[in-house]
């Protein structure tokens, strides 16, 4: 389980990466912790994402989710614990048996590897739709400029949005910029989608058509990890639901087993409220 | 009243090219005053803004010295300070150099808010591509603060060029100096100095117009692509 060096043996001076052999998991998360100050939001997470699995992450807001979600691709350093992309170490690198942080410039070279959907969207918005999901197949992967541009119509189109392609974020609906958005992370041709409650930010008659979205992404086999509200939409895409509060998982299990037959008092109660609610 | 003007009448023929060339030291002393106060302003604020303590502090220090400090001080201490060192600075050079060390702490002020401006997810978003802070900053960050911080820089952009005037006091060869020389020679000092002001007026005036016809447009929401 431990990558690190066995004590004794002549330590390289740095190892360039750690390998976890025979590893079929395309996200491990390793013993996280995170606090901010003095609150403990992760306490011990351990979680694997199989090679084309999809991993809805539930709970009440504030178990920590999000939080777990942006540690993996390092948008927040863990305070304890590790995480590794297809088994190699994530930001960080082993030199002389310990783990030390990378430099922000390495840190970007794995990240480019895994796409994330946000909330808001966070479009950048002095550019059109075409030119937020064509800059980073440009900038960050070397494509040439018109290649670049071809990719991103092809992923517009992914998202149904090719005739939008020239539209700058303001002139989109919420649905439309997130579904830019999604075209955006696939145009990094992601080992793994983290998904930050895609839809909690959208007008209620806007969420059918970035679920659908996310839906046809899952279909063709996809990593994901998904945290979200969308009870529902966890139990027909996921395969495999895991509930999170107070910085722990409580249960995980497939959705017909978490979802219709939780086996904790917390997971029933809060489902519960939930369906209630929507 | 018409007396005044016959004077101008009289004496622009001989005034006016001296005048003309010393209005061209004042755009290049202006020019590279605003450009060192540009450069070394960004540096002063991502200094400020660097996770770097010591780094923030020595910029936030040096801003607050600088703004605490009369321009005129500072070009006599380069000026003056310096030469015995054994460093000659022409006193252009040292104009451009006091200008733009003096401006660059506003400068910076405006690049760290202009900066800070720009919502922390448009920075997330663009390291969440695999892009570096480098590449975030260049492509992400500044484009959206520079149509923010445009008004403001053009604002600054006035202030050192009048702030040139005072090059004449270490004898830059600027229309201020030009201006003082030929009043004690043609003992029209009143003559002379409404001239400079208005041949300032005429190079600062359509810039305050581009400024605020350009926070016009900002506050209408027009994105700066």
């Amino acid at each position: 389980m431990s990558a690190t060096s066995p004590p004794g043996a002549a330590a390289p001076r740095a190892t360039p990466a750690v390998s976890r052999q025979g590893d079929a998991a395309v996200v491990t998360i390793e013993d996280l912790y995170k606090n901010f100050g003095s609150l403990e939001v992760l306490k011990g997470i351990d979680l694997a994402i199989a090679w084309g699995e999809k991993v809805a992450i539930i709970g009440p807001s504030g178990s920590g989710k999000s939080t777990l979600l942006r540690c993996v691709n390092y948008l927040e350093v863990p305070t304890r614990g590790h995480i590794y992309l297809e088994g190699e170490l994530f930001g960080e690198r082993l030199v002389d048996g310990r783990h030390v942080r990378m430099s922000e410039r390495e840190l970007a070279s794995q990240r480019k590897h895994i796409g994330m959907i946000f909330q808001s969207f966070y479009l950048w918005p002095h550019l059109t739709a075409r030119e937020n999901v064509a800059i980073a197949p440009e900038k960050v992967f070397g494509l040439p400029r018109k290649a670049a541009l071809e990719l991103a119509d092809t992923m517009l189109a992914k998202v149904h949005l090719a005739e939008k392609r020239d539209a700058f974020p303001e002139r989109l609906s919420g649905g439309q910029q997130q579904r830019v958005a999604i075209a955006r992370a696939l145009a990094q041709e992601p080992k793994v989608i983290l998904f930050d409650e895609p839809t909690s930010a959208l007008d209620p008659e806007l969420v059918g058509e970035v679920l659908k979205v996310i839906e046809e992404l899952a279909a063709e086999g996809r990593s994901m990890m998904l945290v979200t509200h969308e009870i529902r939409f966890a139990q027909n895409v996921a395969d495999r639901v895991v509930f999170i509060d107070h910085g722990v998982i409580v249960e995980q299990g497939p959705p017909a087993e978490v979802i219709r037959r939780p086996s904790h008092e917390r997971t029933r109660s809060f489902l519960s409220q939930l369906l209630q609610d929507g | 009243m018409i007396q005044f003007f016959e004077i101008y009448v009289a004496k622009l023929p001989e005034w006016w090219p001296e005048m003309l060339a010393a209005a061209g030291s004042t755009l290049l002393l202006t020019g590279y005053a605003f450009g060192i106060a540009i450069v070394f302003g960004l540096c002063l604020a991502l200094a400020k803004l660097s996770r770097n303590r010591v780094l923030s502090r020595a910029a936030t220090l040096y801003v607050e010295l600088m703004r605490g400090i009369p321009t005129l001080v500072v070009l006599f201490i380069i000026y003056f300070a310096i030469v015995p060192l054994g460093i000659t600075l022409s006193a252009l050079v040292a104009g451009a150099l006091g200008l733009g060390i003096h401006a660059a702490a506003y400068v910076a002020e405006i690049f760290r808010s202009g900066i800070e401006t720009i919502h922390r997810g448009q920075r997330e978003a663009a390291l969440a591509v695999g892009m570096t802070p480098r590449q975030t900053l260049r492509y992400i960050v500044l484009p959206q603060a520079t149509a923010i911080m445009l008004p403001p820089l053009i604002n600054m952009l006035v202030i050192v060029l009048k702030d040139t005037s005072i090059c004449s006091l270490i004898s830059a060869p600027e229309i201020m100096l030009r201006a003082k020389d030929l009043a004690s020679t043609y003992f029209r000092p009143m003559h002379l100095y409404v001239l400079a002001g208005a041949m300032y007026f005429a190079m600062a005036w359509p810039l305050s117009l581009m400024a605020r016809g350009w926070a016009r447009r900002l506050g209408r929401g027009r994105h700066g692509a």
